[in-house]
C-alpha cells in the first residue's frame, strides 16, 4: 500500500521533471518550467525520506544535517555569484552531483555483502556509478578551474590522446578484474576510483576555455547518466528516468551548442587535443 | 557468458524498455531552443541531475546507526547533491529573471 503510493508520487515527480524541461526550452515558459522542475525535485526528496524500506534505521539526523548544509551553501552560492561567472558555477554544481554518485558507488562497494557473486548486476551498477560519477566530478572541477582562471587555459599534458586511451584501457581491465574475481578486492576498487578521476582530468584539460560551455553541457549529461547508474543500484525509478532524461537531453543540448558555435562535437573534443599538441 | 547476458536481459526487461523509451523522450523533449536559453537550460537540467541526492538519502536511511563510514560519506553525498539541486535551480531562476528584466526595459 505505502509502496504503491510512494511509487505513484515518484511518478508525479518524474512528470514534473518532464514538464519542467519542456518549459525550460521555450522563452515564455522558461521560468515556470524551472519552478515546476524544482517542485518535482522537492516532491521526490520528500518521498525518498518517507518511502517504506525494509529494516531502515532511517538516521534522519544525518540526512537533515546534509540537507541543511547543502541547501545553505547552494542557495548562498547561487545568490552571491556574479552573472558573468554563471557557467563556472554550473560546472562546480555539476561536479558536486557527480561526486555524490561517486560516493554512493564507493560506499555500496564497501557495504557489499560478503558472499556476493562478483559477476552480478549489483557489482556492475556499483562500478558504473563510481566510474561515471568520478569522471564527471574531476572533469567538472577542471572545467571550473579553467573558467575561473585558477588553471591556466594553455595548461598542457604531453600526448593527451595516448594517456586518454591508456587510461580507458586501464579502466576496462580493472572492471574486468573486479567482475571476474571470486571476491571483492577493495584495492582494485580504489585503483578504479583513481583511474576514473584521472580520466576526467585528462579528458577536459586539453580543451580550450572558449569551448568550455560545450564541455560543461557534456559533463552535465554524463552526471545525468551517473545518477541513472546510482538509481540502478537502488532500483529507484525517479533516479533512473530522471538521470537518463538529463543524459539524453544533455547530449542534444551539447550538439545544439556546438552548432551555435559552428563546430561539431567531435571537433571540440579532438580539436582541443590537436590544437594543444600542435602548439606544443 | 552469453547465458549471463541473456539472463540479465530477461530479469530486467521492463527496466531496459523504460531506459530506451526514456532516452528517446529526453532527446525529443527539448525541441528548438533559442541560443539565449542554452545556458539556463543546461543549468536547469544540471539541477535535475541532482536526483542522485535521493540515492544518498536511501543509502543513509538503510545504513546501520553505528556504521559511521556509510553515514559520514552518505551525508556528505547528500550535502553535495543538495548543493547541486538548490544552487542549480536558484541560479537558473536568477538567469531567467535577468532575461525578463531585459525584455521589460526594451518594451518600456
Amino acid at each position: 500500500m505505502e509502496t504503491t503510493i510512494s511509487q505513484l508520487l515518484y511518478l508525479i515527480s518524474l512528470v514534473l521533471f518532464i514538464v519542467g524541461l519542456k518549459g525550460l526550452s521555450h522563452p515564455e515558459t522558461a521560468r515556470r518550467g524551472n519552478l515546476i522542475a524544482a517542485s518535482g525535485m522537492i516532491l521526490g526528496i520528500i518521498v525518498a525520506l518517507f518511502q517504506p524500506m525494509q529494516d531502515a534505521s532511517n538516521n534522519y539526523l544525518w540526512i537533515l544535517g546534509g540537507v541543511i548544509v547543502g541547501s545553505a551553501i547552494g542557495l548562498t552560492a547561487a545568490k552571491k555569484v556574479q552573472m558573468t561567472k554563471m557557467p563556472e558555477m554550473v560546472s562546480l554544481f555539476n561536479g558536486l552531483g557527480g561526486a555524490c554518485a561517486m560516493f554512493i558507488g564507493f560506499v555500496e562497494f564497501y557495504n557489499l555483502p560478503a558472499q556476493t557473486e562478483m559477476m552480478s548486476g549489483s557489482v556492475f551498477t556499483n562500478i558504473f556509478a563510481l566510474v561515471i560519477g568520478s569522471i564527471s566530478f574531476s572533469g567538472s572541477l577542471i572545467a571550473y578551474g579553467k573558467l575561473n582562471g585558477s588553471l591556466r587555459d594553455s595548461l598542457k599534458l604531453p600526448a593527451p590522446q595516448v594517456i586518454n586511451v591508456l587510461n580507458l584501457i586501464g579502466i576496462f581491465v580493472i572492471c574486468g578484474l573486479i567482475l571476474s574475481g571470486s571476491e571483492l578486492d577493495m584495492n582494485l576498487v580504489i585503483a578504479l576510483f583513481a583511474l576514473s578521476l584521472t580520466y576526467g582530468v585528462v579528458f577536459v584539460t586539453p580543451i580550450g576555455g572558449g569551448d568550455m560551455p560545450v564541455v560543461i553541457s557534456l559533463l552535465n549529461s554524463i552526471t545525468g547518466i551517473g545518477a541513472m547508474g546510482a538509481g540502478l543500484i537502488y532500483s529507484n525509478n525517479v533516479m533512473i528516468i530522471g538521470g537518463i532524461l538529463v543524459g539524453a537531453s544533455g547530449v542534444i543540448l551539447t550538439v545544439m551548442m556546438c552548432k551555435a558555435m559552428n563546430r561539431t562535437l567531435f571537433n571540440v573534443i579532438i580539436g582541443g587535443i590537436s590544437s594543444s599538441s600542435s602548439s606544443a | 557468458m552469453l547465458e549471463i547476458i541473456i539472463q540479465f536481459f530477461a530479469d530486467n526487461l521492463p527496466m531496459i524498455i523504460m531506459l530506451v523509451l526514456a532516452s528517446f523522450l529526453g532527446m525529443e523533449i527539448i525541441g528548438k531552443v533559442p541560443t539565449v536559453l542554452h545556458t539556463p537550460l543546461m543549468s536547469g537540467a544540471n539541477a535535475i541531475s541532482g536526483v542522485v541526492a535521493i540515492g544518498a538519502i536511501i543509502l543513509v536511511r538503510s545504513a546501520s546507526p553505528d556504521d559511521y563510514f556509510s553515514l559520514g560519506l552518505g551525508s556528505v553525498g547528500i550535502a553535495l547533491a543538495i548543493i547541486n539541486v538548490a544552487g542549480g535551480f536558484a541560479v537558473t531562476n536568477r538567469m531567467l529573471e535577468m532575461f525578463k528584466k531585459k525584455k521589460d526595459n526594451k518594451s518600456s
